[in-house]
């Protein structure tokens, strides 16, 4: 029999609601496999007491007959989120030891629905990352190796703990955030399914801040199945984030079966950028067929901004983000490291609580917003996501339902490899998904095969605005007609 | 446009980080090297573009103006290093 941690969540839902083992029984299995992988790195806090409770409640309303939507559903919660009582870092060494007196929204919606918290899932420092090696807490191993190899890699980033602890089924799904990609390429990285919802389908209340016109939460899970039911919880109204839509959620989990019959595909010619590896453009044209065979349409499309989409993001988010930062100063939560004033309390606290990629983009941020440069800079940028705007919504006025893109430029890469010279060697991973936050839209990763050395390859879908469920159809067409991705056995265990 | 080390150190202390002289080498170069890869905005012509403002369209949502939360200065300052009676303690700005 299958070991409980290694079901789906929908198997898992299902095996619960037949009785055929218990929420309890289902959180141990998980806690014990969590024991075995602390080497991988994927969670900063393991919570087993809260996770055990938690599961005894879901086991009563079980027998009670009265369960939740996700009842006994143990998760992972990526540490960016606030939980009550629970230590949340951002992964910085500035939040160490900060306990919220108050519960996200997202995961808040997750509790309501019956859903167990099995602990807090590294990342990268307050989600600046692309290989979760910027965290205080330690970079993330991934469960995956190449074949023959025991190099260890990335698992992408900054959801790497969320991406790491599904593959290796130390959760049955988790919480992750997406500012640039933060989603789905560590989802496309490690085999597994992420979706960044449009922005304003969560809350992003509680939820620590990057930058907060791109910050998007939303579901990794094994399946696209999973991802639907998660992101069904996970969504919805929230009057005390401005920017959350006032829409109701809809069916996900029924769109998964939807097909894509009668639907048009667009393949942007711009994402066959400079030097694309012939496995990842064979992939690309993989997706197109499958979606192809599966009914749709598949057409040609321009979006010519696309270039400028990463160098724009480099000046929003930074800005966004050195604002957003300025709040950890020392005085509210913390750390405080003393100085001879208040200003030199302020600049020891921070030059002490912040990594360098942090100190990095919070510096960008303050130049680009400084007199004399913010119209040079900002607002030019901010003109630039206002073209790249225009050219989705052309294409979807043009009839296009959905685009299907590659996820990332590559697999995923060593520890230590990228970026330690040049920081825009790293930026670069997000290439492919940064167009979509800067757009405000949906777009999910979902593993489309394997590469010469044995390590998952994911494609990108985008959608129109609130058109999640158009994603998830696709995305369902694409996982059955790859195959679900063979995720590693537990060597680290 | 490129910064130098002057500059480096400007932005460092509008920033409020303390950064001591080994890390502004390093620092600038990085700071350039950011710098350098967004200069190729500068080739996009934006005549007449609004800059965006909300990225989805969307009106700001508005609610009555009264008191919805409150009433638990405890669990606020729960987490400051330093408090007294329910206040946060800062070092000393009016002599």
């Amino acid at each position: 029999m299958t070991s409980l941690n290694e079901l789906t969540l929908a198997e898992a839902r299902d095996g619960l609601k037949a009785k055929d083992f218990s929420a309890g029984e289902l959180a141990r299995a998980h806690l014990a496999a969590m024991e075995k992988a602390r080497g991988l790195n994927a969670y900063i806090l393991e919570t087993p007491e809260r996770a055990l409770a938690m599961a005894e409640v879901a086991d009563t309303k079980i027998a009670a007959g009265e369960a939740r939507p996700l009842e006994g559903i143990p998760l992972g919660i990526k540490d960016l989120f606030c939980t009550h009582g629970v230590v949340t870092t951002a992964g910085s060494k500035i939040l160490e030891g900060f306990q919220p007196h108050y519960e996200s929204a997202v995961t808040h919606n997750l509790w309501r629905d019956g859903a167990v918290m099995l602990g807090k899932l590294n990342l990268d420092e307050f989600a600046m990352g692309s290989s979760n090696e910027t965290s205080a807490y330690g970079d993330v191993v991934s469960p995956w190796r190449r074949n023959k190899s025991d190099t260890k890699l990335v698992p992408g980033g900054s959801s790497g703990g969320s991406a790491a602890a599904v593959a290796a089924h130390l959760c049955l799904g988790a919480t992750a955030t997406d500012t640039g990609g933060s989603i789905r390429q560590p989802a496309a990285l490690t085999g597994t399914v992420g979706i960044k919802p449009t922005y304003g389908r969560c809350s992003r209340w509680g939820t620590v801040a990057y930058a907060s016109s791109l910050d998007q939460a939303g579901p990794i899970a094994r399946t696209v199945r999973d991802c639907a039911i998660l992101l069904g919880s996970m969504a919805g109204p929230d009057a005390r984030d401005t920017t959350c839509a006032d829409l109701p959620v809809p069916d996900f989990e029924a769109a998964v079966s939807r097909g894509v019959k009668g639907l048009t595909i667009g393949i942007p010619k711009e994402y066959r950028v400079d030097g694309m590896s012939a496995e990842i453009q064979a992939l690309w044209d993989r997706g197109a067929e499958m979606l192809k065979d599966a009914g749709a349409t598949v057409r040609e499309i321009s979006l010519p901004h696309t270039p400028y989409a990463l160098p724009a993001y480099y000046i929003v988010a930074p800005a966004e983000a050195s604002s957003n930062l300025a709040r950890y100063d020392g005085v509210r939560y913390g750390l405080r490291v003393p100085g001879k004033d208040i200003a030199g309390m302020y600049e020891n606290t921070r030059a002490a609580g912040f990594g360098r990629e942090v100190k990095r983009r919070i510096m960008i941020g303050t130049y680009v917003l400084s007199a004399g440069y913010y119209d040079a800079y900002y607002v030019r940028a901010q003109k630039i996501r206002t073209l790249i705007k225009r050219d989705f919504e052309e294409a979807y006025a043009s009839g296009i339902d959905a685009i299907l893109t590659p996820a990332t430029p590559s697999a995923a890469f060593g520890l230590g490899e990228k970026g330690s010279g040049d920081p825009v060697e790293m930026y670069l991973q997000d290439v492919f998904t940064i167009t979509v936050n800067m757009a405000g839209l949906p777009g999910l990763s979902v593993p489309a095969g394997l590469d010469a050395q044995g390590l998952p390859l994911g494609l990108q879908l985008i959608g129109r605005p609130f058109d999640e469920e158009t994603l998830f159809a696709a995305a369902q067409v694409i996982e059955t007609a790859a195959g679900r991705t063979k995720l590693p056995a537990a060597w680290w265990a | 446009m490129s910064v130098d080390a002057t500059t480096v150190r400007r932005i460092a202390h509008l920033a409020r980080i303390a950064v001591s002289e080994e890390e502004v080498a390093p620092l600038q170069g990085e700071l350039n090297a950011i710098l350098a890869f967004v200069e190729q905005l500068g080739a996009v012509d934006v005549t007449g573009v609004a800059p965006m403002t909300s990225v989805t369209p969307m009106a700001m949502k508005k609610r009555a103006d009264t008191v919805t939360d409150g009433g638990y200065a405890s669990d606020v300052v729960f987490n400051a290093p330093e408090t007294e009676d329910n206040y946060f303690l800062v070092p000393k700005v009016v002599e």
